[in-house]
């Protein structure tokens, strides 16, 4: 009761105060330019000329019925927000009439998985790594995987992922260029492998990038929690090194490292969509990428509103979580 | 200066990285004596490759790539350091205003820097440039790359100043009747302003990877020369396929030797003011 009172209900109203924010926050933008939207919209269509008359009176139609230009500002703020409910982005313009929720829902197991394991690998993986670096920064091996890290660590998202594809796909071509799978998705061995194939190298620059941060992080921790008393003693006492790493040091750095996570999500979120522009990987980004060069607003406009959402729910999760793991959230 | 030369003198990251940003600094300077104007094109024979004449080789468009380099970097660079300029200065505001005043205003203000920093921040750029399509020139996105980089870093301000408040060094001035102004200006703004030098690297390295990130969508005034928009046409005119590399290595190269220069400078400069260390090395040279 009382973990719920003051841990869980501040994490949920944080949740309610996100949302809102971010969502009130796309609401305005558009509306701060001057000028219709409307024909703002259709004039920076490119595909308008294909379409027939009656096809573009329903779209003018629908896009004024999407922005929602009846009634006072307030008004039209209000009916945003029921459309909103029902989970209503309005239709795709450059695939008109598809609905924009239905292009989101094709991309979006895609860039979940390919978000989720890369998250859960790197996680672990940078920990790992940065832990035994920062417990014994003499070793030669560590300091240059040390050195690695920090050389990596801040080169641009898009550069590392340029550098991968003409490496790897390019000059010495052993994963495929392009795409998220090949063949039609069946339950086969060979569909399955070719996802995992095509995933290969996207879900790489992806771990590389967020494992450099985490290994960064996990190695000034560990300098801290290494110098303490406590590990000064368990060394005394002649506890086997594992066991000092795994229950004196690691236990008591992961608490930072899950609200870190819970806060980062929304920038690894960022990297994917440019790991997935850069290879192509049908996801969510992929159709942004799409979105900006066919000048399809509505769909830009419905994945930003989903990205808010969805990633400030997995950092709640994130959140939700952490009792498990901190006794003292648990007692107080 | 002090500080400078014993930095040179016992980092080998620092005396690294302060070459590599001297080099840099270097070509940007030489901009200003290019032959060729920053947007003219056609003036060099197309897509040749290094030679003695051009050393980096020429563009699809004609442009002579090292003379190019020196314009995008100095405007890349422009852009970022202005971004960071914005966005650190309303951060410092921010989170010290809230550090400060402590209660009910730090909490409500925390919960809003919160939303903002679990907010996705690329989408959100993409859909203001994608509104404001072709007003965007370098200023504006200077502008507003400053404005999406407030909320991180303010709130590491906020913890600064939460933990020099309760410092002993802190009540002894408050007892010895000081006053709140003097205080931060004399007592904490001292400990402030290298860890705010050491911070504003990285927003700076965030700043350069999202003008690439924007150029590369098209979403920016790509007349201008910078490291993001050199690699848009160089992609635009397949640099790639056609195997003229030296169009794309040139600002891909010039992007990772700034960002890992900068990052180099502010680690071993966040490393050298941390009193821990300090100490280790006054020991050392005792």
């Amino acid at each position: 009761m009382n973990l719920l009172k003051s841990y869980l209900l501040p994490r949920i109203a944080q949740w309610v105060i996100t949302v809102f924010i971010g969502i009130t926050v796309t609401f305005i933008i558009p509306r701060l330019i001057p000028g219709d939207p409307v024909e703002r919209t259709l004039s920076s269509l490119g595909s308008l000329q294909t379409l027939d008359p009656r096809a573009v009176e329903s779209l003018k139609e629908a896009l004024a019925d999407l922005y929602g230009l009846d009634g006072t500002q307030f008004d039209q703020y209000i009916n945003f927000w029921k459309r909103l409910f029902k989970g209503d982005l309005g239709p795709s313009l450059s695939a008109f009439p598809t609905p924009v929720i239905e292009i989101i829902a094709k991309g979006l197991p895609w860039t979940v998985g390919l978000l989720t394991t890369s998250t859960l690998i790197s996680w672990s993986l940078g920990i790992a790594l940065g832990t035994l670096a920062g417990y014994s920064p003499k070793r030669l091996w560590w300091q240059i995987v040390d050195k690695a890290f920090i050389s990596i660590y801040p080169i641009p998202h898009y550069i590392l992922a340029l550098i991968l594809v003409m490496v790897f796909s390019y000059y010495f071509p052993i994963f495929p260029l392009v795409g998220g799978a090949s063949g039609k998705p069946t339950l086969s061995w060979t569909y399955i492998s070719s996802i995992f194939e095509h995933s290969l190298l996207p879900a790489t620059s992806l771990i590389v990038l967020s494992t450099a941060f985490r290994f960064i992080m996990a190695k000034a921790l560990t300098t801290t929690v290494a110098g303490s008393d406590y590990v000064g003693y368990a060394e005394t006492a002649g506890l086997s090194k594992w066991r000092i790493v795994l229950f004196y040091v690691i236990q008591n750095t992961m608490l930072p490292q899950v609200t870190d996570l819970g806060l980062s999500l929304g920038a690894v979120f960022s990297g994917a969509l440019i790991i997935e522009i850069v290879f192509s990987y049908p996801g969510i980004g992929y159709s942004l990428y799409m979105g900006v060069f066919q000048a399809d607003f509505n769909l830009i406009l419905g994945i930003t509103i989903f990205s808010i959402v969805g990633i400030a729910t997995a950092a709640l999760i994130v959140d939700l979580s952490y009792p498990l793991l901190d006794p003292r959230v648990r007692y107080k | 200066m002090k500080i400078l030369k014993d930095l040179f003198k016992h980092h080998l990251a620092f005396r690294a990285g302060a070459v590599i940003v001297l080099l840099v600094f270097l070509l940007v300077s030489l901009s200003f004596f290019s032959p060729y104007e920053a947007t003219e094109r056609r003036v060099v024979p197309k897509n040749q490759a290094p030679s003695l004449n051009h050393i980096l080789g020429t563009t699809a468009l004609g442009q002579d790539v090292f003379w190019l380099l020196t314009f995008a970097i100095r405007n890349s660079l422009m852009v970022a350091g202005l971004a960071v300029l914005i966005g650190r200065s309303i951060a410092v505001l921010l989170g010290s205003f809230s550090g400060y005043m402590g209660g009910g205003v730090d909490k409500v203000l925390q919960s809003i820097v919160d939303s903002f920093i679990v907010i996705p921040r690329l989408p959100l750029l993409i859909l203001i440039s994608v509104i404001v399509k072709g007003g965007l020139n370098l200023w504006g996105l200077a502008l507003l790359l400053g404005f999406l980089d407030i909320f991180w870093p303010s709130k590491r301000y906020r913890s600064q100043i939460l933990s020099l408040r309760e410092r002993e060094f802190t009540y002894t001035a408050v007892f010895s009747g000081m006053n709140t102004f003097n205080i931060i200006l004399k007592e904490h703004f001292p400990f402030f302003i290298p860890y705010l030098l050491a911070d504003a690297v990285s927003g700076f390295l965030w700043a350069i990877g999202m003008e690439i990130t924007l150029a590369i969508l098209g979403l920016c005034d790509l007349t201008r020369p910078t490291i993001g928009t050199m690699i848009y046409w160089g992609n635009y005119y397949q640099a790639l396929l056609s195997q003229r590399l030296w169009v794309l290595a040139a600002p891909v190269i010039g992007s990772i030797f700034i960002v890992v220069a900068f990052y180099l400078i502010s680690t071993s400069l966040s490393e050298y003011l941390d009193p821990r260390t300090r100490l280790k090395r006054l020991g050392a040279s005792q």
